[in-house]
């Protein structure tokens, strides 16, 4: 049980990361990116692209960090994939997103054209890469280091649960010390006035894009590291990251964090008592007592 | 054989008709209204002729075809009164469909014996007709929506969605891992075609003994053609039903919540109600879609009912279509499956093309069409929001 429940939060530091970024969307554009999923499978797969094909081109070894599964070629990936899908994410803003925004669609509008841009996502990404499974390294034996209470885990679980809370560190003195992150907390809070106060609201969407999309991309490459990739995993994210997001209060990064963190530990958690296979059903069902216990989250946020 | 000729020969001609009047109604809106039809007649006349004289291998694979796009056209339906009408984002379509399909083959279908247990089971089999199995299908649909809108249609729009995608993906898990519901992921067979018994011998007994000389000699074939009747008349039927109930001071306050709720609770109406509703009729018609699919397969299983074929390309037709127009949500229907279908051979054509560049690629060029769907969806968004034939200008009658 305690180990499900360590599994469990590194799962939902995933969820949270990608959450988080749903909930900035969600707060300051004012909708639901549908495609927030795929995303994060796009972050996972320039990483592999990196990995596997350009990387070893350009000459860096192949060596691991033992415990870890992963090298050098890991370390550069990361940030040139978080960069590559935050880069998507810009571009389908201007390529999509923002000609809706400025006609003054209905934000369910913009939603459906999420849902198409996830397809269109999910379709490249099988055409670029195949329908199969795979993983950075295959037939790898991952050998668990034991912690106290004799909890079993892998460590490269260990690795992702540090880089994901550097990652939030790192937002969290962006929205509370910068100029920048207090114009992004108020355009969240109040868009008209932000805009009245001489917020560029246009930028502060740009910026949106770019932290939604690094932090989605971050999230993909930790679940494929600990997991696999497959092209429809973006579609498998959308029920719990939607469940964090409103479980959080919407726009709330910090309580996307805590309703990501919920989220994974009871998936986890529950399949010591059901079949796995029914961990989106757990998700949806979580979701569906938010909705009736407390559905404005909570954490605030509006309802 | 000449059953199809006959069948797809009117229905073609019919088709033809109804679209060449209605463009010549268009473009020239000053000549009499018996021009217009008696074009259409004429073009009509002349395309069921062309249709009806066709090679057989063509005629059944047109069969084929208007079925399926008959059977879409009924989900179009049905998500045109939720989305078209009323403005309800439903993107868990594929779990009405999934919830339809195996909810008439259980009531339709025999349980099987215990000595077969180890490799089929099913836990209901009502052995009942084929018009039983889709009114089931209708209100067991009808429930789920029922409970879904009691729970989420008081808060944000959006929640709807969200909601609906859980309940499409727990439908489909529940049938996939519950192997004693309905046999799991290998899925149900033997799912009865309504009036099979036409093509038996001896032919049904409720058969006059004057009409059983019309049916000796029919086959699977001509069965398809029947079953194609039957895909029209039910879609006819729930056509006109939704124009209606769309024409009706209902579906006025419906349009009214969909453009401005506020105003419309303002003016005293109950918008929470009128959105269940919309959201139950709507799940009901997508029931009997789900319900006329699986008659149609004879076999149904899990992995049919994925977001692409159950949810996705539904939304492509409606859009294409054109929200809030019932007969766009028909013709979108029509278009997008054709769309879909002929990009098949699309793909045979890109082949060569993709082998030059990767090996690995031809393998892949199904996937283009997941991408020319996808592509179709944001670009309809984009440039041409009230798709091809936009909202009608509705006039209530009093």
């Amino acid at each position: 049980m305690l180990e499900l429940t360590v599994y469990g939060i590194v799962y939902g530091s995933v969820i949270a990361l990608g959450a988080i970024g749903l909930t900035l969307i969600y707060g300051i554009l004012r909708f639901g990116n549908f495609a927030h999923g795929d995303l994060m499978a796009v972050g996972a797969y320039v990483a592999l692209f990196f990995v596997a094909v350009a990387l070893p081109l350009l000459g860096i070894p192949e060596t691991r960090f033992e415990p870890l599964s992963f090298g050098w070629r890991m370390v550069i990936a990361i940030p040139l994939a978080m960069a590559a899908t935050a880069l998507l994410a810009v571009v389908l803003d201007r390529a999509v997103y923002r000609p809706l925004r400025h006609r003054k669609s209905s934000p369910v509008m913009l939603s459906m054209a999420a849902l198409g841009v996830a397809f269109l996502i999910r379709s490249l990404i099988y055409i670029l890469w195949g329908p199969d499974p795979t993983r950075y390294v295959e037939g790898l034996l991952r050998i668990p280091i034991y912690l106290p209470f004799d909890i079993k885990v892998r460590p490269d679980q260990v690795v992702i649960l540090v880089l994901t809370l550097l990652l939030v560190m790192m937002l969290y003195l962006f929205l509370q010390k910068t100029r920048l992150g207090k114009a992004m907390r108020a355009t969240a809070d109040n868009p008209d006035l932000a805009r009245i106060s001489g917020i560029n609201t246009e930028r502060i969407a740009l910026l949106t894009w770019v932290i939604g999309g690094a932090l989605a991309g971050a999230a993909g490459i930790f679940w494929a590291i600990d997991s696999q990739l497959t092209p429809e995993m973006g579609w498998g994210f959308l029920l719990p990251l939607f469940a964090a997001v409103i479980l959080g209060g919407i726009g709330s990064p910090y309580g996307a964090l805590a309703g990501g963190l919920i989220i994974g530990i009871v998936q986890q958690v529950s399949t010591a008592f059901i079949n796995p296979a029914y961990k989106p059903a757990v998700a949806f069902a979580l979701l569906i007592l938010i909705l009736l216990v407390r559905p404005q989250g909570i954490f605030g946020g509006r309802s | 054989m000449e059953l199809s000729r006959v069948v797809l020969g009117i229905l073609s001609g019919l088709l033809v008709a109804a679209l060449v009047r209605a463009l010549a109604a268009r473009w020239w809106p000053r000549a009499r209204w018996s021009v217009h039809l008696s074009a259409g007649l004429l073009v009509g006349v002349l395309a069921g002729a062309w249709v009806s004289q066709m090679e057989g291998g063509y005629l059944a694979y047109l069969v084929t075809f208007c079925i399926m796009a008959g059977i879409y056209g009924v989900f179009s339906l049905g998500l045109n009164v939720q989305w078209g009408y009323t403005g309800l984002f439903n993107i868990g379509i594929a779990g009405f469909f999934a919830l339809g399909a195996y909810t008439s083959a259980l009531i339709t279908t025999r349980k099987p014996p215990p000595e077969v247990w180890f490799y089929f089971k099913q836990a209901i089999g009502l052995d009942q007709p084929f018009l039983v199995g889709l009114i089931g299908a209708a209100l067991v649909c009808g429930l789920v929506a029922l409970l879904l809108g009691l729970l989420t249609l008081r808060l944000r729009e959006d929640y709807l969605a969200i909601a609906t995608i859980g309940v499409a993906e727990t439908i489909r898990i529940l049938f996939n891992s519950e192997e004693w519901l309905a046999n799991g992921s290998q899925g149900l067979i033997g799912i009865p075609r309504p009036l099979a018994c036409l093509i038996q011998n001896p032919p049904c007994a409720w058969l006059p003994d004057w009409a059983k000389p019309l049916v000796a000699g029919w086959t699977a074939r001509d069965l398809d053609a029947i079953y194609l009747v039957i895909v029209v008349l039910a879609l006819a039927a729930l056509y006109w039903a939704v124009e209606q109930g769309i024409r009706s001071p209902w579906g006025r306050v419906l349009r009214a919540i969909r453009e401005d709720e506020m105003a419309t609770s303002m003016a005293g109406k109950n918008v929470f109600g009128f959105k269940l509703q919309s959201l139950v009729l709507g799940a009901m018609i997508m029931g009997i879609g789900g319900g006329l699919y699986a008659h149609y397969m004879r076999s149904i299983s899990p992995d049919v009912f994925v977001p692409l074929f159950g949810t996705f390309i539904i939304w492509a037709m409606v859009m294409v279509g054109g929200s809030g127009n019932n007969k766009g949500a028909i013709l979108g229907g029509l278009i997008v499956w054709g769309i879909w279908i002929g990009t098949t051979f699309l793909t045979d054509l890109i082949s060569p093309l993709l082998g030059a560049i990767s090996p690995e690629l031809p393998a892949r060029a199904p996937y283009f069409r997941y991408l020319l769907l996808g592509a179709l969806l944001v670009l309809v968004i984009l440039l041409r929001p009230q798709g091809l034939l936009g909202e009608e200008k509705q006039v209530s009658k009093l």
